[in-house]
Parts: C-alpha cells; sequence; structure tokens
C-alpha cells in the first residue's frame, strides 16, 4: 500500500506517456509491415520497403513535398509579418491598438471549418483561382497570430533599459536593433516559426476547402485512407516525428551542456577561492 | 589605468520638463564643474532621474539646454553625447559575456585594436578573471562594477549614475561606495550621482544638490548644508531636523532673538535665512544636550523642558525623544561616553544646545503645524 502511494505520480505520468506515445508507436511499427493488400491495420510481417522506397506510392513524395514548401514559405512570411506586428504592438501607442491586440486573437479562437469555409467563399467570389497560392495565403492568416503572441511575450519580458544603454553606448537605433533587440528576441522569433511550421504543414481542414486540385501531404493521407493507407505514409509519418524528435534532443543537449558548463565554472570558481582561503591560513 | 584627462563642466540652463500636466524638472539651471563628484539627492519624484535622463538624452527636454563645456548636446541624440549612463538595472546585456559588455560601446563607435582597453578597464574594476563570463554568472557587485566599466570605459564626458547601489545590500553598498570614489579619483571624470539615499550622497560626493518638486532646494559641500540648511525640506530631508515656528522679536549686530511657544531663542545672524519676520529655530538633534531638569546649563545655550517619551539605545548612541510643554516632539541624540549615565521615559528634563549651532529658517506661510515633526519627509 505504501509502496502505491509513494509511487502514484510515476505511474500516473507512465501510464499517459504510454496514452500519448502508443500511436506513433504503432504508426512506426507499421511502417516495418508487409501487407499483401491496401489495409495496413494488423502485422503481417517485417518489410524495409516502404523505407527505401518511400516514393513508391504515386503522389506521396509530391504530396509531402508540397505541404514542406508550403510551410516554409507559409512559416517565413507569417513570422515576418508577426514580429513586426508584435514589435508594434510592444513598442507603439497607436490609435486602434487595443482593438488589434483583441482582433489578432480571433483566428486562434475561430473554428477551422468557419475559416476554412469563409476563405473558400471569399476566393470564389473573387474568383482567384484555387492551389497552392490560396493554401499559402490561408496558412500565413492563421500562423501569424501564433507568431504574434509568442514573439510579443517575449518582448514584453524584455527590459527597456537594455535598448536605452545601447544606445547610450553608440548604437544608433539600427544597430541597437542589430546588436541588441535581435538577439535577445530571437529564441521567442525562432520558437514562433518552429510552431508556425507545425501548425502548416499539419493543417488539414483549412486547406482542403481551399486547396482545389493540389494535393498536401495532410490531403493526401485523409484521400489514401478512403481506401487503405499505403505503408509509405507510416514512413513518412514517423520520418517527422523523428526529425521533430531530433530537434527537441539537440536543444536539450545544448541547454545541458551549457548548464554543465556553467557549473564547472562555478565549481572552479570555489576551488579557487577554497585555494586562497587555505593559502591566507596556512599563512596567518 | 586609465590617464586622467582634461574634462568640461557641465551646464544646465532653464531646464524644464513636462509630462502632461506634470512639471517633473522645473526650470533648472546649473554647472557641475569638471571632475567632480556631484550627487543629486531627493525623495521618488523629485525631477533628479529626469534631469539625469535628459543629460544622458534618453528623454527630450521640454525646455532650456544642456551644453559640457562650450558644446550644445540639446538636441543630440543619446549615442551621439559624450556621456555614458550606468543604469539603476545595470542594464548589462545578457547575450553577452562581461568582455563583450564592456567592449560594446567601443565596438559601435568602430575602434580598432579594443583588446588592451577592455582589458585596462576589467583590470580597472577587478574583474579580469571574469570577462568570459555572462553577466548572470556575476554577484550583484561584480554586475555592478561592470556597468561602470561599460561605461567608462568610452571616457566620457561625465558619467550618470542612477540609483547605482540600490539593489545591493548595506554591507555591499558600502564598499562600493568606497569602490566607486576611488575609480572616480583615479579616472578623474565628472560624476553625476542621482541617489534618495542621503547618506550615500553625502559620503561619496563633493557637491550635494538636494532636490525637492523639480527645483534645487540647496546645493553645496555635504558638511555645509547639513550644518546650515536654508530650508525646511533640506532641514528635514539631510538628516533629522527640530523647527520651532517663532516670530523675530529683536535683531542685534551679530544675532536675532525669536520668540516661539512663549520662549525666546537666539540664532546668529550668519546662520539665519529668514528675510522676515516668521522665523523657524532649527537644531539639529546631536547638537542638543539632555540633562536633569534643575540642572545647571552653560551660558550661551538655549533651553527647553520637557518629559522623555522615548528612549531608543543605538549602541554608539542614544536617541531621545522628548515631549515639549505645547507638545512637539523633539528629536535628541547623545553619544553613549559616558555609561550608565541616561535618563528614562518618564523623567523630567531639560533640553539645551549652544546658540551658535541653532539656524534660522524662513517661516513665512508657514504654520506651526506643517513645521514642527521631528520626523523625517521621505
Amino acid at each position: 500500500m505504501r509502496f502505491v502511494r509513494r509511487h502514484i505520480l510515476t505511474v500516473a505520468a507512465f501510464i499517459v506517456l504510454v496514452y500519448l506515445f502508443i500511436p506513433v508507436a504503432v504508426v512506426g511499427v507499421l511502417s516495418f509491415n508487409d501487407p499483401p493488400s491496401k489495409y495496413n491495420t494488423k502485422w503481417y510481417g517485417f518489410s524495409l520497403d516502404a523505407w527505401t522506397n518511400m516514393c513508391g506510392i504515386p503522389g506521396v513524395c509530391e504530396s509531402f513535398v508540397e505541404s514542406i514548401k508550403i510551410g516554409l514559405i507559409s512559416t517565413f512570411v507569417a513570422t515576418v509579418l508577426g514580429t513586426m506586428v508584435a514589435f508594434a504592438l510592444v513598442r507603439y501607442r497607436f490609435r486602434g491598438r487595443k482593438t488589434t491586440n483583441l482582433l489578432i486573437f480571433l483566428p486562434m479562437a475561430t473554428p477551422e471549418v468557419v475559416m476554412g469555409s469563409s476563405l473558400l467563399a471569399l476566393f470564389l467570389n473573387m474568383t482567384f483561382p484555387l492551389g497552392t497560392t490560396t493554401v499559402i495565403i490561408a496558412h500565413i492568416m492563421f500562423t501569424i497570430s501564433f507568431v504574434v503572441v509568442a514573439v510579443k511575450a517575449r518582448l514584453q519580458g524584455l527590459d527597456p533599459s537594455l535598448e536605452e544603454a545601447s544606445r547610450d553606448l553608440y548604437a544608433d537605433s539600427r544597430a541597437t536593433f542589430q546588436h541588441v533587440t535581435f538577439p535577445l528576441v530571437a529564441p521567442g522569433i525562432a520558437g514562433a516559426a518552429l510552431l508556425g511550421f507545425a501548425l502548416s504543414f499539419d493543417d488539414f481542414i483549412i486547406s482542403f476547402f481551399n486547396a482545389g486540385t493540389l494535393v498536401t501531404f495532410p490531403i493526401y493521407v485523409w484521400g489514401a485512407a478512403q481506401r487503405g493507407i499505403p505503408v509509405q505514409v507510416n514512413a513518412l509519418a514517423t520520418l517527422v516525428f523523428l526529425v521533430a524528435l531530433a530537434i527537441v534532443l539537440i536543444a536539450q543537449f545544448v541547454a545541458w551542456r551549457r548548464r554543465k558548463a556553467l557549473q564547472a565554472d562555478m565549481a572552479s570558481r570555489d576551488a579557487d577561492l577554497k585555494a586562497l582561503s587555505m593559502d591566507a591560513l596556512s599563512r596567518s | 589605468m586609465v590617464e586622467s584627462r582634461k574634462v568640461e563642466d557641465l551646464h544646465l540652463r532653464n531646464l524644464t520638463k513636462r509630462f502632461g500636466d506634470f512639471v517633473a524638472v522645473d526650470d533648472l539651471t546649473l554647472t557641475i564643474p569638471a571632475g567632480s563628484f556631484f550627487a543629486l539627492l531627493g525623495p521618488s519624484g523629485c525631477g533628479k532621474t529626469t534631469t539625469l535622463r535628459m543629460v544622458a538624452g534618453l528623454e527630450d527636454p521640454s525646455e532650456g539646454s544642456i551644453s559640457i563645456g562650450e558644446q550644445d548636446v540639446t538636441g543630440l541624440r543619446a549615442f551621439k553625447r559624450p556621456v555614458n549612463t550606468v543604469f539603476q538595472s545595470y542594464a548589462l546585456f545578457p547575450h553577452l559575456d562581461i568582455f563583450e559588455n564592456v567592449a560594446f560601446g567601443l565596438r559601435r563607435r568602430g575602434v580598432k585594436d579594443i583588446k588592451p582597453a577592455v582589458e585596462a578597464m576589467l583590470e580597472l574594476v577587478e574583474l579580469t578573471p571574469m570577462a568570459r563570463r555572462k553577466p548572470k554568472q556575476l554577484s550583484g557587485g561584480q554586475q555592478q562594477r561592470v556597468a561602470v566599466a561599460r561605461a567608462l570605459i568610452n571616457e566620457p564626458e561625465v558619467l550618470l549614475l542612477d540609483e547605482p547601489l540600490g539593489a545591493l545590500d548595506l554591507k555591499l553598498r558600502r564598499q562600493m561606495q568606497i569602490e566607486l570614489k576611488r575609480i572616480q579619483m583615479e579616472v578623474g571624470t565628472t560624476f553625476v550621482h542621482v541617489t534618495h539615499d542621503q547618506e550615500e550622497a553625502m559620503t561619496m560626493a563633493d557637491t550635494v544638490a538636494v532636490m525637492n518638486e523639480g527645483r534645487i532646494e540647496q546645493m553645496g559641500a555635504p558638511a555645509d548644508i547639513y550644518e546650515l540648511p536654508e530650508t525646511v525640506f533640506v532641514a528635514r530631508f539631510l538628516g533629522q531636523s527640530n523647527l520651532f515656528a517663532g516670530r523675530r522679536e529683536s535683531s542685534g549686530s551679530d544675532s536675532v532673538t525669536v520668540a516661539a511657544h512663549g520662549q525666546q531663542f537666539t540664532i546668529p545672524n550668519s546662520r539665519n535665512n529668514a528675510p522676515g519676520g516668521d522665523v523657524i529655530v532649527g537644531v539639529r538633534p546631536e547638537k542638543m544636550t539632555i540633562v536633569d531638569a534643575g540642572d545647571p546649563i552653560p551660558d550661551a545655550h538655549d533651553r527647553i523642558a520637557g518629559r522623555v517619551v522615548d528612549v531608543s539605545y543605538t549602541g554608539v548612541s542614544t536617541q531621545y525623544l522628548v515631549k515639549t510643554s505645547w507638545g512637539e516632539e523633539i528629536s535628541v541624540f547623545e553619544q553613549n561616553d559616558v555609561v550608565g549615565d541616561q535618563s528614562a521615559v518618564g523623567d523630567s528634563v531639560e533640553v539645551h544646545w549652544a546658540r551658535d549651532h541653532a539656524f534660522g529658517l524662513d517661516g513665512t506661510g508657514t504654520s506651526a503645524d506643517d513645521v514642527e515633526s521631528a520626523m523625517p519627509v521621505v
């Protein structure tokens, strides 16, 4: 009983982790499957076919590349625009600032179905041809909000006297931005960009409404699911997961190394101090 | 080491700063002599920091001008002024190490071969081993010295210090006061130091300007303004004062006699700043002596009878609170130079002081209630 009470938190945490990662694990395991038909739902036998021949099924890789492309372009534009909006909202007092602050949240709160369908209506009314452009426009629209929120938080946490100190130390506004503001806000911008890319890459609903004949990766998967998902999709999905995991692990590793270096530094200083005081003691 | 250089006076002329209806700095005219350690002392909101920020170029004056020697810098942007600031929060760049923090100003000005200069500066503030640390890895006192080094390396005409010791604990603050004074002597730059701590201002500065409501109330050497305050505000803000509001009764060739609360007090003419008939008599608590009622009192001393209402023993001295017959509580500090010679709460006593130590302030337009409280106005 005591054992349970003492370890209940660990057990609960473990169960939650299992719950979170079983689907990913299933997808990963099935990417090594060798199904005789299109239905890749139970284990038949081990095969590396999907991994060695990822683009073996027509359309998979095209849609994957398309999604990466859309993700990169919309993330880039949204990050630039969103960062500028965040700076304007934090740094300047202007008419309509409060309203803008509020409106920025709107795309995040709007159901995707509503946003996707209303965008579609807009494009159709304008007789704008659906395709990569419309999807990119849509993605920029909803990623901007997330970028603004992330960068704004970072900017608000920035001590204004840092920029004043920079101006005081002979840096004009450009040099101040380059050497002080940007390096300090950059982690926030990078985080915002990663989030933006993830949102764009993964978006199905809004893309589906506005894609026309264009097939993004999520749209491909959805379409394939109607007829049985090819193993290649599992392999690609696992690959994406592994890349994301690698990014997180590298970030963790860098942070850990930095901490380690700092501790070593402190330890050596303590050792120096100890040596000094010993020296002083022996002399007295 | 940094060589002493020829530096120039800092002139503020009719400097005014308004924020909406609020006048933060009110028509300030002031010359800060080259190479001096100058303190702007005042309570929060008195305009001292705004004055400093205008000199730095971080705030635009509403009116007036600022010049260094002959050069008018009023219209110059902050990054063009030969002035550097040590910020209250230090404002060290967290993403740069100590070396790069100190080198920042030189790099922005495109100075070549900065390594020796930075190393010499780190030497001056005794932080050479910390060059590759990040600011966060340093203690508060070390960060403070980095902030000073980062400003001084640019050899500014004027170094501005905005409450630089406010974030340090008492012991470290004492240490840094001495340290800053040493650095100032070594580099010879004009230091303008803003603080609300009167002890800090008096310890460090050659000249102290006491500011209140955007104006300078009094300016001078610490000992001069402490010994002879010219306004009620200064008498209260810089240390404590016992003040008695009264009317001038007669003027002699070298002293005036003032009647207050049915008693007569004498002030030397040289120490009387009241132009008219309303005079406030002031005496510093440590100038007063406390004796049992009826004990003899020396010649040329004035006296007040009262009852002890509080005794605080502080080691070096004992601080008494004595209630006078008219209900005012006056402070008396006595050195503990004789063991056991203490008055107790409830004792009837007489407080006396040498007439030469009293000072007179202008009492026009102030009622006794405004004035008569021994508490400092902070």
